[in-house]
């Protein structure tokens, strides 16, 4: 009788290679496609409810925070499970980070304010979580242009990756934002599902610098 | 010399909202190709359902019978709200923060039976039952604009009757100045009562000048139907010349009294919400504007915000009660 052990290490493996396959990157890139192409389809057949403006604007947000979520998930995610495949999407998330705040902004300035900028800058004024989402929506478009290849060598390596520590930055804002906007109805319950989850990713960052500084002191 | 006469001109009536010549003309030469087709006789009656589709009922809940109001402003020209945007988006925090948590939990809401106690500075105090309180004054029609203080509106055809025809039953007496109204808290039935958000239960309050306004309406109906539970059954306020949070919903008492009766809002963020909160699209609220506003299922996505009226578009019939009054203090 044939005796097979499976290697503890298979189903790791097996998510490596599949996060390696040809066919993943492009797939991938689809699903980034499809919260936007759902909410193209509601906003075209009136299912958006009796404000859609309203709604995407907050779709869009809720998105880029999942999307957030996401990119800060993937180095904590291929350092626990060891599949270093996963460093290939990070790219393409954080990129998606990007556009997904963009759309948000685009809503707000184009179906909220009418692109009228005299109203805009009466509204930062009076609604500084605007700005908090305005500046952190800056330090994305900062990481978006320095993405590429041509970017990383022209910065260097180490300038690139303090540049891009910025994303930090952006998940206490973009929290920060959320639950300014939420102040109003004080309905916190889903902004302490962002926190935390976002939290729980900077705390994991946190506490290995930690430990990395105590083995090798300076 | 003006084209239209004063006396014909309404102030709320916006350049934009008159159709232009050519589009009526267009629609006209449509309906009467309509007209002259094989067809035409069912298809004209077709084209022109516009015309009556809105003052018929839903038909979801029950009807309640009432003749068109000969109040002035009780009627106005814009085009009521479709009955799926005016149940389904709502503010009724009882029933949740989300605006569409009313329509999804208010079914829990039990209308029946269903009191309100009528006390305070009065003559005759009383406990009210639903059914005497329907019976109470000839129920009208009334088509008023819905402005709430977070920058939407809608237009809403309600069925009701003019407090005043309730308050005068009770004798004011006559150091009555204000009129305090307590909605149902009921732990039960409403899953939205948390204290993090408003103390409950829910009140508002109006000068008593304002209360007996006859536009100040006694709401039991809309659409030509019973309130559904999700827009203030059985009874509730409709004050359409302020923002919609002081027309407070399922009212279980109404108490009159000397003293300005504090409000929930006014509570909760006193700098935010004022005991008079009058549309007023010239006093900001602290964090946004109140110039303009979203007129729900009526403005295109991509439109431009419509202007807020002073006093709703109702200054005509509301606006000498606050004469001499400094309103971005009294705000």
């Amino acid at each position: 009788m044939p005796h097979t052990t499976r290697s503890p290490t298979a189903p790791r493996n097996r998510v490596n290679t599949a996060l390696l396959h040809t066919w993943s990157k492009p797939l991938a890139f689809v699903l980034g496609l499809l919260p936007l192409t759902w909410l193209v389809l509601a906003a075209a057949t009136n299912q958006l409810g009796a404000n859609p403006a309203e709604a995407l604007v907050q779709q869009t947000g809720l998105w880029t925070l999942r999307l957030l979520c996401l990119a800060l998930a993937i180095t904590p995610l291929r350092q626990l499970s060891g599949q270093a495949a996963w460093a290939r999407y990070r790219r393409m998330v954080g990129l998606y980070v990007f556009a997904y705040a963009s759309l948000h902004l685009l809503a707000y300035a184009w179906l909220d304010m009418g692109l009228d900028t005299t109203d805009m800058a009466a509204d930062l004024a009076k609604r500084p979580f605007i700005l908090v989402g305005f500046v952190a929506w800056l330090a994305l478009l900062a990481m978006a242009s320095t993405s590429f290849q041509a970017a990383v060598r022209w910065l260097g390596g180490k300038r690139w990756q303090a540049l891009h520590r910025v994303v930090y930055a952006v998940a206490l804002l973009a929290v920060l934002h959320f639950f300014w906007k939420r102040a109003s109805k004080s309905n916190f319950a889903d902004v302490a599902v962002y926190a935390s989850v976002l939290g729980l990713l900077l705390a994991w960052r946190l506490q290995r610098w930690l430990t990395n500084r105590a083995h090798h002191p300076a | 010399m003006p084209l239209i006469p004063h006396a014909f001109r309404d102030a709320s009536l916006l350049p934009s909202d008159i159709t232009p010549q050519a589009v009526y003309d267009t629609r006209r030469e449509a309906l009467r190709k309509l007209a002259l087709g094989a067809a035409g006789a069912s298809l004209a009656g077709w084209a022109g359902r516009d015309a009556w589709a809105q003052t018929q009922r839903p038909g979801k809940l029950a009807e309640l019978n009432s003749h068109k109001s000969t109040i002035p402003g009780a009627m106005v020209m814009d085009k009521p709200t479709s009955y799926a945007d005016a149940t389904s988006y709502n503010n009724f925090y009882e029933f949740g923060t989300d605006k569409s948590d009313p329509a999804r939990t208010a079914h829990r809401l039990k209308t029946r039976p269903w009191t309100v106690e009528v006390d305070g500075l009065v003559h005759k105090p009383g406990r009210f039952g639903i059914e005497d309180l329907l019976k109470l004054s000839a129920q009208e029609e009334r088509i008023y604009r819905l402005r709430c203080v977070e920058g939407w509106s809608m237009v809403i055809p309600w069925v009701g009757y003019s407090l005043s025809e309730l308050l005068k039953k009770v004798e004011p007496m006559g150091s009555a100045k204000y009129v305090m109204f307590q909605t149902l808290a009921d732990k039960a039935t409403m899953p939205g009562l948390n204290p993090q958000v408003l103390d409950w239960p829910y009140t508002e309050g109006l000068r008593l000048d304002e209360a007996m306004h006859p536009l100040t309406l006694l709401a039991y109906g809309m659409y030509g139907e019973v309130l559904p539970n999700q827009n203030g059954a059985p009874v509730r306020l409709v004050v359409p010349w302020k923002y919609g949070f002081k027309s407070a919903k399922s009212i279980v008492r109404i108490r009159l009294t000397d003293k300005e009766p504090p409000i929930s809002w006014g509570r909760a963020a006193p700098r935010e919400y004022g005991f008079y909160s009058n549309v007023n699209p010239e006093v900001d609220h602290p964090r946004w504007s109140q110039a303009t506003e979203r007129r729900i299922g009526e403005d295109g996505l991509f439109a431009k915000k419509r202007k807020t009226l002073m006093f709703n578009g109702y200054e005509a019939q509301v606006g000498q009660m606050y004469a001499g009054m400094d309103l971005r203090k009294l705000f």
